[in-house]
């Protein structure tokens, strides 16, 4: 399995319901990214823009990613270096934009149970994921949605397939 | 599947958007996409950059309905930036359906007769389950995933299942679509939906108009649905007439008798209350009599709660009344069109005359992108959609929502009370 594990950080936990409004907050819409990244989830965990690292993961609680259509939320993720998260479930709108920007969600009955602040991999691939000394296993990624998913996001997937044409 | 099989009318209307008779929910289909809408925010600023990078066209710019809404007024560089990308990318793109500084874009979309049942339409907003109230499948998506839609005028769709909400009898006088909406927020949670369809029936719906029909499809969001639907009736097709709509079909776009839903749940109506939802999210609702918080600000906003009705819902408790001191009542309706209605019939002048600041026609405070922006420590009152925390201001101010007559109602008291106390003839 770790032969897979292509990413190496450390869980930052959060609740159920972690909305839009606190991953991409209102105020900063208007900017670009990088602005928007430097205030992403301030209002819940002020520390964690300015302290996450490139590999790290969140396990959060169920319906992550709440709300607006924002696809700033995901892509402030993605910005920071996030390499995945994983939640029993996603809101529906979130969960199509994150893949679409090419941040991997996972569905992982067992991330409640996973602690903050543990060594974590993730293989987005085949869902399986080490955190301190336990093994989990994620959904894997819908199979009509790989090839999208492998080429990086929706708009590196269109490039190769209108270039193809 | 055998031609015979009962189908929900969110079925009927996937299948035909994807070229076949029948779909199965949870099967995966590609859908042909017959209108695409989006505002300033979630369009042009963002397509442009990725149609350049891709070297491609709009597949159809007839399809296509754009909307400024989140950034006007325009009052510093970065919005007037904003908005001028989406007025240029209009004009460029020959996008004749422009509305510009007229108000919400899902208020505005039905009122220019670009819905109609059976369409299959896509929104730049998460509020887009709005057009549902017309029998219309029309669900919110992310920007690169629109850039999809103009660049290929198709979807993928996990075909969904349906949920039935059925409320029975009618609402009381004082109660109202968003405290029908705020219930099933407290009773399913943000997920109840599960990102599947939530179709509402039963008399109290057949017997609410058309905005107030809207206020429930709208916030399905909420509920975590991918889309609300409403099987079209007379009333749709009256207000359809009216808004200009040409060929609106009602009987083929109804669900079959039998057809399997994944639930079922029953409402009586006339048993509910008005409801709040206290901070931080919709799902904390409970009945108004349990709430006594002192207010500052009265806020009667948004594409969920300042249309026309709405505005009237407002108006019939403040009539001859005047706002709590101390108390701010805010109202920035939600269309021009409400806006004049509002004005033609006297609704707009009971409000100011009780002391409501009025405040431009667009998304103002709900979507806390601007200027309107609530204080820290702040109480508030609101007739829009969330209440996340420091999505309307500061991460110490907190909103509870209600409906219209909550709201005003509150304006009045100077704290959370029941409307129907109130609530003139």
């Amino acid at each position: 399995m770790n032969a897979h594990m292509n990413t190496q950080g450390r869980t930052w936990k959060l609740g159920e319901n972690v909305d839009t409004d606190v991953l991409a907050p209102g105020r900063y819409m208007k900017f670009g990214i990088d602005e928007i990244a430097r205030h992403c989830l301030e209002d819940l965990l002020p520390q964690f823009a300015a302290t996450v690292k490139p590999g790290d993961v969140i396990v959060a609680g169920r319906n992550f990613g709440a709300g607006s259509s924002r696809e700033q939320a995901p892509q402030a993720l993605k910005h920071l270096g996030v390499a995945a998260v994983l939640a029993p479930s996603f809101a529906g709108l979130f969960y199509r934009n994150a893949l679409n920007l090419g941040l991997p969600v996972l569905v992982c009955e067992d991330a409640p149970a996973i602690a903050d602040n543990l060594p974590c991999a993730v293989d987005p691939e085949s869902g399986a994921v080490r955190a301190g000394d336990m093994a989990y296993r994620c959904e894997p990624i819908p199979g009509f949605l790989l090839a999208m998913v492998r080429d990086g996001g929706l708009l590196p997937h269109l490039e190769k397939k209108l270039g193809k044409k | 599947m055998r031609p015979s099989t009962p189908q929900t009318l969110a079925q009927k209307i996937v299948a035909r958007a994807a070229g076949r008779e029948h779909v199965t929910p949870g099967e995966i289909v590609t859908c042909e996409v017959d209108l695409a809408m989006f505002h300033d925010s979630s369009g042009p600023r963002r397509l442009q950059p990725m149609l350049e990078r891709l070297g491609a066209k709009v597949w159809d710019a007839d399809k296509i309905v754009l909307i400024t809404d989140h950034y006007l007024p325009a009052n510093d560089d970065d919005s007037r930036r904003i908005i001028r990308i989406a007025r240029d990318w209009a004009a460029d793109n020959h996008i004749a359906k422009f509305y510009d500084g007229i108000g919400i874009c899902h208020v505005v979309l039905p009122q220019k007769g670009h819905l109609k049942p059976g369409m299959f339409a896509v929104g730049g907003d998460s509020h887009s389950p709005t057009g549902g109230a017309f029998g219309a499948y029309m669900f919110g998506i992310g920007a690169t995933e629109m850039l999809g839609v103009v660049v290929t005028g198709q979807i993928w769709l996990k075909v969904p299942h349906t949920l039935l909400m059925r409320w029975n009898n009618r609402l009381s006088a004082g109660v109202t679509a968003k405290d029908m909406m705020l219930h099933l927020c407290g009773k399913f949670g943000l997920d109840g939906g599960q990102y599947q369809v939530v179709e509402f029936t039963g008399g109290a719906v057949s017997a609410l108009d058309m905005q107030e029909r809207m206020t429930l499809t709208n916030m399905t969001a909420e509920l975590g649905a991918q889309t609300g639907l409403i099987a079209p009736d007379a009333t749709t097709a009256a207000f359809l007439a009216e808004a200009g709509a040409k060929d609106v079909n009602i009987e083929a776009w109804q669900g079959d008798a039998g057809a399997a839903t994944l639930a079922a749940h029953e409402f009586d109506a006339a048993a509910l209350s008005p409801q709040v939802s206290a901070p931080f999210s919709p799902a904390n609702a409970a009945a108004v009599s349990d709430y006594n918080e002192r207010i500052d600000i009265a806020y009667i906003g948004a594409c969920t709660g300042a249309k026309l009705a709405d505005l009237r819902a407002a108006a019939r408790v403040l009539k001859g009344k005047r706002v709590a001191s101390g108390v701010e009542l805010l109202v920035g309706p939600a269309s021009k069109q409400d806006q004049d209605e509002a004005q033609a019939d006297g609704t707009l002048q009971i409000l100011v005359d009780a002391g409501a600041k009025l405040l431009p026609t667009a998304c103002g405070a709900c979507a806390g992108y601007g200027e309107y922006r609530f204080g820290e420590n702040t109480n508030v009152i609101s007739s829009t959609a969330r209440n996340f925390k420091g999505r309307m201001g500061a991460a110490s101010s907190r909103v509870f929502l209600g409906s219209p007559y909550s709201v005003a109602a509150a304006a009045v008291t100077g704290r959370i009370s029941d409307p129907r106390d109130l609530v003139g003839n």
